[in-house]
């Protein structure tokens, strides 16, 4: 059985949770740090990838290719990966000057029902010799038929693997061993899944994913990420190490880039606040936390109500806009019972 | 009154939209309705309703040439870049509905007049559409640093031909912004939403401004939304602008009329209806 790869999300998902202000000396460090500790790639970048830096979803500190090169002149072992969703990013403006900054991989993401929007972008990397992943982001919200569809569609296009995103950490145990051993069964190329932990199952959704066939775990030193934070890379190494699993990381090289690094560069510690356990009952995209925080605090409403409605709308990864539009709408309520609005929402 | 006859090259959901609206229009009637393919429902459903079409796509209009005056392209961008020489050499009035960027961009509130004197417009993109005129109100009354939108449509309405050129979809939106728009500093953003029921097409504009003067604004922006809704009656502004979190925001929803697909896909007629009012104003000028 081959080993498990870490594609360490540290530097791209831990952007989400200090609004992208990532410094060059905490990538230079932390690439410095990691680049022989085993993990399979290190992606970097700002939370929703190349392009993303935006009003919509939040403006980086550092520009794309900044990160990129400043990341690129730190590893020497380590592949350098970049996660592009198409809509936010283009070919031209995003996936060539990645290339021409030295990124060896590449994620390409898009909702879990819109795998043909990822073609273009895979065949176009494929085309040049790129080591490219298919990412299916908030899978929860299709049934496993659908994901098997979707995921089957990026290995026609060439995809390497395909990436389950947990963006809601709204993952039962239940429906991750029922989709991952789905996909396994089906393909014939890698699965991956990418936990969040609103409910605190992020280590435990990762473990039973790996037990199920999944082959890559896209994670995070100290859970550093979007929303409740990501699977704690070091925690799970720990796991597999206890049930014999032989693994390439080296886990006092990750506990301690964990600590004199990810630590001082994250702004909260990562417990379970009522904020993010809400955003996973509601099955809503971690990353909206901060600005549904923002618009809550602006119209004087309750930021849980906001994740409640946002739950209830639907709302996919990227449509960030609409968080403003619920706020001011709650703060002009029709019903004042908050309490029935938060059951009628659940239903 | 006599009628200018229009092809349509490309069958699927902006095709079929298209010949809704030709076939309610007084001023234009299809010439032909043209495909590639056998299995298309979109030419069943025209060869029902009596309307001539072919499988033969570009080459029935090359081989029958006094089959209409203006074109429709519905197909994709890399198909619209073959046939754009072609349709001029037939000296046809090309109004391309594809990404590709071949002709002049066009939105009709914004550069009607302009549009009738060219042999090929481009109708950008639907995001394009509902957005650049909002850019363009925003930036003739405000120093404009840096804008941004956002469309999101949803997913049913998003056909095979959208979702093969969401690339060319993304950046041309952006090039449109920047050209037609008058921004310098542009971005766009495409989201596409499966939720059942689906969402109706939602369009959100951030500027960043330096102390702006929101009064002129919101007349700004006002004004253009009543001169789009002359032919596109189902847009509106939902949000704004207001000046929130240091950003000028507005958001615009647009309703379908409904004609081939239901009201939520007004993604389909914000740029059926431009195209529509362009071909309109072209037949009425060579009908005068």
């Amino acid at each position: 059985m081959s080993r498990i790869r870490f594609f360490d999300a540290t530097l791209r998902d831990g952007s989400h949770a200090i609004k992208h202000q990532l410094t060059e000396k905490t990538i230079a460090d932390y690439c410095e740090a990691m680049d022989d500790a085993g993990m399979y790639t290190i992606v970097v970048g700002h939370g929703n990838g190349l392009g993303a830096s935006s009003l919509q979803v939040g403006l980086s500190r550092l520009p794309d290719e900044v990160m990129l090169r400043t990341a690129r002149e730190h590893l020497r072992h380590t592949k350098l990966g970049a996660y592009m969703i198409p809509g936010f990013g283009t070919i031209q403006d995003n996936l060539i000057p990645a290339m021409e900054n030295g990124v060896d991989l590449f994620k390409i993401g898009c909702h879990c029902t819109e795998a043909d929007t990822t073609r273009q972008h895979i065949e176009f990397l494929r085309s040049k010799d790129k080591e490219v992943y298919g990412i299916l982001m908030n899978y929860h919200m299709a049934s496993t038929e659908r994901i098997l569809e979707e995921a089957q569609k990026m290995q026609s296009y060439g995809a390497y693997g395909v990436i389950l995103m947990d963006s809601a950490g709204a993952s039962t145990p239940e429906l991750v061993k029922k989709t991952i051993a789905t996909l396994v069964d089906e393909m014939h190329i890698l699965v991956g899944f990418h936990p969040h932990n609103n409910m605190g199952l992020a280590v435990a959704n990762a473990y039973i994913a790996i037990q199920e066939g999944a082959r890559i775990v896209d994670g995070t030193l100290r859970g550093f990420g979007a929303g409740a934070g990501n699977v704690q890379l070091e925690a799970l190494s720990a796991l597999l190490t206890k049930e014999g699993y032989e693994l390439n990381q080296n886990l006092y090289q990750m506990m301690d880039a964990s600590e004199q690094i990810v630590r001082p560069a994250m702004a909260e510690d990562r417990a379970l606040t009522d904020v993010s356990i809400v955003s996973g009952m509601a099955g809503v995209f971690s990353s909206f936390k901060t600005q549904v925080l923002a618009a809550s605090k602006e119209f004087h409403v309750d930021p849980r109500d906001v994740f409640m409605e946002l739950g209830k709308r639907k709302v996919v990864g990227g449509q960030e806009d609409i968080i403003v539009e619920v706020a001011q709408e709650l703060s002009h309520p029709v019903s004042d019972d908050a309490e029935s609005y938060m059951l009628e929402s659940l239903t | 009154m006599n009628k200018i006859k229009v092809g349509i090259i490309g069958t699927g959901n902006i095709g079929s939209d298209l010949l809704m609206k030709v076939r309610k229009s007084d001023v234009l009637e299809c010439g032909i309705f043209a495909g590639h393919s056998l299995d298309s429902k979109g030419i069943a459903r025209a060869r029902e309703m009596g309307v001539p079409v072919t499988v033969n796509s570009i080459r029935y209009i090359e081989e029958n040439p006094d089959c209409c005056e203006i074109v429709f392209d519905a197909t994709s961008a890399k198909v619209h870049t073959a046939n754009a020489p072609i349709l001029k050499k037939l000296g046809k009035y090309a109004i391309d509905l594809t990404p590709a960027h071949v002709g002049k961009f066009c939105v009709p509130q914004v550069n009607l007049d302009e549009a009738l004197e060219l042999d090929n417009v481009n109708c950008i993109t639907c995001g394009g559409q509902a957005t650049v005129p909002i850019a363009r109100a925003i930036s003739q009354v405000a120093d404009v640093d840096y804008l941004e939108i956002v469309a999101t449509i949803a997913s049913k309405s998003a056909g095979i031909g959208t979702r093969n050129n969401i690339d060319e979809f993304t950046q041309t939106t952006k090039d449109a912004l920047m050209e037609l728009g008058g921004i310098k500093n542009a971005k766009a953003i495409i989201i596409l939403n499966p939720a059942e029921p689906p969402i109706t097409m939602h369009n959100t504009v951030y500027a960043l401004i330096n102390e702006p003067n929101m009064e002129a604004i919101t007349k700004a922006v006002h004004e253009t939304e009543a001169a789009i809704r002359k032919y596109v009656p189902g847009y509106r502004i939902v949000l704004g602008p207001i000046y929130e979190n240091g950003r000028v925001t507005t958001s615009v929803e647009v309703t379908g009329s409904g004609d081939f697909l239901p009201e939520y896909a007004g993604n389909l007629d914000i740029i059926t209806c431009a195209a529509v009012e362009i071909a309109e104003n072209y037949a009425r000028r060579k009908l005068l």
